[in-house]
């Protein structure tokens, strides 16, 4: 490494952290209900969406109608989206004249976008129409980051309420999460890209010959309004195949820095936003760090992998453009934070980076994690945390004074357990499965990688693809869908259960009796739990993919 | 009872193992999830060890892995029924003194003989001395000394009587002298000591409310385990096949199950019901009698404990500490008329009198003949006591008198003298430290006051800091005047007090705490503290109380020691502890665990031709001898340290009153970092031993 690639990791981090405190804070005013700087901008649009849609604002819900708003509203959207697919060759907007989508292919993309998985079986440009791109992808990326977001809330809601069952109002957190923090930032961050180079067009794919003669089409389309949500929202599903590789969706170091920063910036602001809503700051910038000291060491271990080993064949198929500085930290934070977008393919990546990326997944995307769901994630993990230790000190554990007991503890280990089954099932059954083989462009431990991969990418909701693996088949698009469904619901479900538990249980104070949550010691034991779940969760499987390729790549053997 | 415990032991240990094998029984074991999948496991290795025999094949692993998997379930079981037995010992000595007692039964002022079991709610009994009292029930006539040893274990007789709150009598109790007339209060079976067999036994435990969680994470635990096991034989199946390698002679059903009881968490699965036995045991080794295990646990998050001024903070009486003549007398000839007046005086205070005259001025007790006086005993409405000194014809020529200020006052006033006014001042000055003015006089002159002290128990301050730093508030309950309160809640060192306390005050308090979000402990003993007992999240009542306070408490101190509630709660405390402290430790174990197994099931593959290892094989940091020895010796680990942490269990770890964070700190250091490197040490000495023994190769 150069010291420029020092600096530019860095400032990176310095950045990130910077901006946490300022967007934290405007963000936990804005879903308090507060005033803000963006309410003169945008409060018109906030009451009109209220009266359009008939949104009683003051109504209070308790965790069942809220959850059941929440699984309808997601609902419709995968309905809507299923459709516009299977009948985007008869609607405007398809100047590519592209045919509808095969049903397989339409339910896989349907469950990815509405789950925040964004996983691609198809390629954007030979696939989607621009109004399916438009109407149907682009607004199911916020519609699931908002959907996140809710979630966070409510179970935050009833981390700090006072015996009362009110979580708060679905739809009133959906508009808020969407009108003042997803939309601002996204137009932002769009015009600014689209400064950059990044296309937004309607007009139709250009036709060019090229310095020999040959005749090649140009995709085009309204990338730069996609591709902001998809950084910001944690998506990652590209409009092009190639995703941020592709030079207009991210054509210049500039862009491929904000890019990159985008992908981080909403999860670890939230986890400030935290904070100040359970009104200790010090919580939230303690689980700040966890992530961030989680993340620094994936980062550390990736970028020591892809420098110290230098064999020429290790060095196939890396992204030379923007650098291994960049496509290794593109690579942490997108497998850190459920994006799933990419800047370089991941199967080109030294075994102990893939390794790396994998496990980031494997963790449960609670590493800063996808917008909204990675600290709900998190939460979890305390909650297990706080269970395991806290009976240490010989009380019934606590958490923020509210009491872990039979019901939380159920839901938390059902909300570890439905991914890692999806996981370890799906991967299991596809290694011995004819018609799922077929699919891999590697054999050896290598294939196992491309495979488990997969799979936890969908469970987990990340997205990212390791290449590779041609995941465009029925056996594929259905199984993984269901594991993406398996892994988005399995967790917001138990979640909201935990949010309604707790809501109505009372606050016990601190004393020096309780099981602190605010220091080194908890801090290291959080570590200590997520890695420990899941390494034991992971480890054979682990050890059979990335680690055994890793240890043949060391001696010389390359899959 | 505690000596025939240790008489019993080995009787005890030849029960437990004799039951750890009545316990292997499919229905028994399904209770605990984990142990239940070892037991599945068990039996499938045994089938695949006489498939292969009766196809001609002996494999001394396969023998070896099954008997040591069923090793594993027999020692859980152990651990259970040693927890169990140490009770049922208890239970045996209890039931003993139950056995055939005849009553007296009282119809209509006659007397019928019928035996005890027959007896029903609000039947009327009669016990004289000698007599074992039948049943639960209340005294309605007359007083008796009872010697209760065969619940307390203390042999010292106490009194019951009507009225009041000593009225309870317990069946199974003897009478030692005169009569009472007692009405049944329970109906057969449903007794005090019948209720307390059940709970010793175990019979009746139900699993508290964090076991239940605990549990739960358990057998998710197990699943997820489960579930890594199971797909990773179709991930070694991938693997084989494309390193061109066979794996299935490794790769086999016994060794993939060995690996998933490896990893479940078997060494908290196994004493997790022992643990809580054992917690109910500790309690009843210390006579404590918890009517549930959810007060246990429950005593364990105890942060608010009311208690008694009286009995718990300051010793049950006040002591006389200082004599204050007036203005004119001389100290010795006040303490020789307040020595005069205690001496027929029986109370504690009265001899605490007699006593001090004597330390400071060596004033030896005269005896009084009743002929030249009488002894005016304390009465409530008068607020005084004294002697008469009287001629023989009775006429009174001198009156002493001792009393609370007041009366004193207004008696020496009625006979035509005056109360000095710096003595007031000096009684004020009393009161305000914390004590307690008694008044002297003789006839109309008023001599001085004595200073009556509540001394406060020695090392009790001691007991409330630690209290402190555990997070625990108390608050001190008295009926004394909120000035008086202040001086004992200082010199005692409690966080708070509540003066002139009533019922309904000490019940407001309890739910203003509780509405806090805090839990409140409390003991008591009278009728009226009944509904605070109740509200109270642990309430204890005394054994000596009444059985409406009894019924409401959820806990009862056989030795009526109220200072007993702080062992209560450590109790509890050390009960969680316990369990935290075995969960990490058995988690942190699967460690070694991987590193013993996943390098001896797949350290041939990928080898290159001319290699005797394959990668993976860099994984056997331990470096253990052979696969069969390094599976062999993890699932022997995984079996004995279950033996190895039974007395553990039985004992629960040791335990400080300490901060959180000092807690936390030093058992994640024990059972977390030791359980992370336990198992490597324990692993590898297990294996040098198999290669020693020639077992397997």
């Amino acid at each position: 490494m150069r010291v420029n690639d020092y600096l530019q990791v860095i400032i990176f981090c310095l950045v990130l952290i910077g901006l946490t405190p300022p967007l934290g804070l405007y963000m936990a005013r804005v879903f308090e209900g507060k005033k803000t700087v963006m309410s003169p901008v945008m409060g018109w649009l906030e009451n009109l969406l209220y009266r359009l849609c008939g949104i009683n604002q003051n109504e209070e819900m308790d965790w069942k109608i809220y959850t059941k708003a929440l699984l309808y509203f997601n609902l419709l959207g995968f309905l809507f989206l299923f459709v516009l697919q299977l009948a985007q060759k008869i609607l405007p907007l398809n100047p590519a004249n592209l045919p509808n989508v095969a049903w397989d292919s339409a339910f896989n993309t349907a469950a990815s976008f509405m789950t925040n998985t964004n996983w691609q079986s198809y390629a954007g440009e030979t696939t989607m129409s621009y109004l399916t791109q438009m109407i149907g992808l682009t607004v199911q990326n916020f519609l699931s980051a908002a959907t996140g977001i809710t979630v966070f809330l409510a179970l935050t809601r009833g981390l700090i309420s006072k015996s009362k069952s009110s979580l708060g109002n679905f739809w009133v957190d959906m508009v808020r999460s969407l009108i003042y923090v997803l939309l601002p930032l996204s137009i932002l961050l769009a015009v600014i890209l689209n400064s950059q180079g990044v296309v937004q067009t309607l007009s139709s794919y250009k036709d060019a010959t090229t310095l020999q003669g040959a005749n090649q089409t140009i995709p085009l389309g309204p990338a730069a309004s996609q591709i902001a949500i998809k950084q910001l929202g944690t998506n990652g599903g590209g409009f092009f195949n190639a995703n941020s590789a592709h030079p207009f969706e991210n054509p210049t170091p500039l862009a491929n820095f904000l890019e990159v920063l985008a992908i981080l910036l909403i999860p670890a602001a939230l986890v400030y936003s935290y904070g100040v809503m359970i009104g200790n700051r010090k919580h939230g910038w303690l689980l700040f760090f966890v992530m961030f000291a989680i993340f620094a060491l994936g980062l550390g271990l990736a970028l020591w992998s892809e420098y110290s080993i230098s064999s020429a064949t290790i060095h196939e198929g890396q992204e030379v453009r923007l650098g291994i500085t960049n496509s290794v930290l593109w690579m942490t934070a997108t497998t850190c934070a459920s994006n799933g977008s990419v800047n370089a393919m991941y199967s080109s990546l030294t075994p102990l980076a893939g390794g790396v990326a994998m496990f980031n997944i494997m963790l449960g995307e609670v590493v800063f994690g996808g917008v909204g769901s990675g600290l709900y994630g998190m939460l979890h993990i305390v909650l297990l945390t706080v269970f395991l230790a806290g009976l240490m000190v010989g009380r019934t554990p606590e958490y923020l004074g509210k009491k872990i007991e039979r019901k939380e503890v159920q839901m938390v280990i059902l909300s570890i357990l439905l991914p890692s089954a999806a996981i370890l099932i799906g991967a299991g059954i596809a290694c011995v499965l004819p018609v799922a083989l077929s699919s891999l462009s590697s054999k050896g431990p290598h294939g196992l990688s491309e495979i488990l991969y997969a799979f936890t990418s969908a469970s987990q909701n990340n997205g990212s693809a390791f290449a590779g693996l041609n995941a465009n088949t029925v056996f594929y698009n259905v199984v993984l869908g269901l594991c993406m469904i398996i892994g988005r619901f399995g967790v917001i479900i138990p979640a909201m259960v935990i949010a309604g538990s707790l809501a109505v249980k009372r606050i016990t104070p601190v004393g020096s009796g309780t099981f602190a949550t605010d220091n080194f010691l908890f801090a290291a034991l959080l570590v200590g739990v997520l890695i420990i779940v899941g390494v034991l969760t992971f480890f054979p499987a682990l050890s059979l993919g990335p680690l055994v390729e890793h240890l043949l790549m060391l001696k010389g053997r390359g899959f | 009872m505690t000596k025939t415990i240790e008489t019993n032991n080995n009787m005890i240990i030849l029960t437990a193992v004799k039951d750890s094998f009545l316990k292997l029984n499919p229905k028994e074991e399904m209770r605990n999830p984990v142990m239940f999948v070892t037991f599945i496991c068990s039996a499938i290795t045994t089938v695949f060890f006489f498939r292969h025999l009766y196809g001609g094949v002996f494999s001394l692993f396969e023998l070896l892995i099954s008997i040591w998997l069923w090793f594993t379930v027999l020692f859980a079981n152990f651990a259970e029924a040693l927890a169990e037995g140490r009770g049922k010992a208890q239970a045996e000595s209890l039931k003993k003194s139950r056995k055939e007692v005849m009553a007296r039964l009282l119809v209509n002022d006659k007397e019928t003989v019928i035996p005890a079991g027959k007896l029903k709610k609000n039947d009327v009994v009669v016990c004289e001395a000698n007599d074992i009292i039948p049943a639960d029930g209340e005294v309605i006539e007359g007083i008796a000394s009872v010697d209760e040893s065969a619940i307390t274990g203390e042999s010292a007789p106490v009194i019951r009587e009507s009225g009041g709150d000593r009225s309870a009598v317990t069946g199974g109790t003897k009478v030692i002298s005169d009569r009472v007339v007692i009405r049944i209060t329970a109906d057969p079976g449903g007794n005090f000591i019948d209720r307390m067999i059940a709970l010793i036994e175990g019979a009746k435990r139900q699993r508290t409310p964090n076991e239940i969680a605990l549990s739960i994470v358990l057998s998710g635990l197990t699943i997820i385990f489960l579930l890594a096991v199971a797909t990773l034989k179709l991930f070694a199946d991938y693997s084989g096949a494309a390193a061109g390698q066979d794996l299935s002679s490794i790769v086999t059903v016994p060794v993939l199950v060995s690996l998933l009881v490896c990893l479940i968490p078997t060494t908290i699965g196994g004493l997790l019901s022992a643990i809580g036995i054992a917690g109910m045991d500790r309690l009843i080794r210390r006579h404590v009698i918890a009517k549930s295990g959810r007060a246990v646990e429950a005593a364990g998050d105890i942060d608010v404990l009311l208690l008694d001024k009286t009995g718990t903070i300051t010793l049950g009486n006040r002591m006389a500490s200082d004599f204050i003549p007036a203005a004119g007398v001389e100290q010795k000839k006040l303490a020789e008329v307040a020595q005069l007046s205690s001496l027929s005086d029986e109370t504690p205070e009265g001899r605490s009198i007699v006593v001090l005259a004597k330390e400071k001025f060596e004033l030896r007790a005269q005896s009084l003949h009743s002929n030249e006086a009488t002894f005016i005993p304390f009465s409530a409405s008068t607020q005084m006591s004294g002697v008469d000194f009287h001629e023989k014809d009775k006429k009174v020529y001198r009156s002493i008198r001792k009393g609370a200020v007041e009366a004193i006052k207004k008696d020496v006033e009625a006979r035509g003298g005056s109360f000095p006014s710096n003595l007031e001042a000096e009684a004020r000055k009393v009161s305000s430290s914390g004590g307690t003015p008694l008044a002297v006089s003789d006839d109309n002159k008023v001599l001085g006051i004595i200073h009556l002290k509540d001394i406060v128990k020695g090392g009790i301050k001691e007991r409330f800091r630690e209290l402190r730093k555990m997070g625990i508030r108390t608050v001190m309950i008295t009926g004394d005047n909120p000035i008086t309160a202040a001086a004992i809640a200082a010199e005692a060192g409690v966080d708070d007090f509540i003066a002139q306390a009533t019922p309904e005050s000490k019940m407001d308090r309890i739910s203003r705490e509780q509405a806090g979000g805090h839990l409140v402990a409390m003991t008591g003993d009278g009728t009226n503290d009944a509904p605070a007992l109740a509200q109270a999240d642990v309430g204890v009542t005394m054994n000596t109380g009444t059985q409406a306070a009894r019924e409401a408490g959820n806990m009862v101190d056989l030795e009526s020691n109220p200072t007993k509630l702080i062992e209560i709660v450590e109790i509890g405390k050390q009960l969680l502890m316990t369990r935290g402290a075995l969960t990490t430790f058995s988690i942190a174990n699967d460690v070694a665990k991987y590193f013993a197994i996943i390098p001896a099931m797949f350290g041939m593959l990928y080898a290159g031709q001319n290699e005797v290892r394959g990668p993976l094989a860099i994984l056997n940091i331990m470096q253990l001898h052979s696969p069969l020895s390094a599976i062999l010796s993890a699932v022997i680990f995984n079996a004995i340290i279950i033996v190895i942490l039974i007395p553990l269990a039985l004992r629960g770890v040791a335990y400080h009153s300490e901060s959180a964070r000092t807690l936390l700190r030093r058992n994640l250091q024990i059972y977390g970092l030791g359980g992370l490197v336990a198992p490597f040490i324990g692993i590898k000495l297990i294996d040098i031993l198999i290669v020693w023994l020639k077992v397997v190769q």
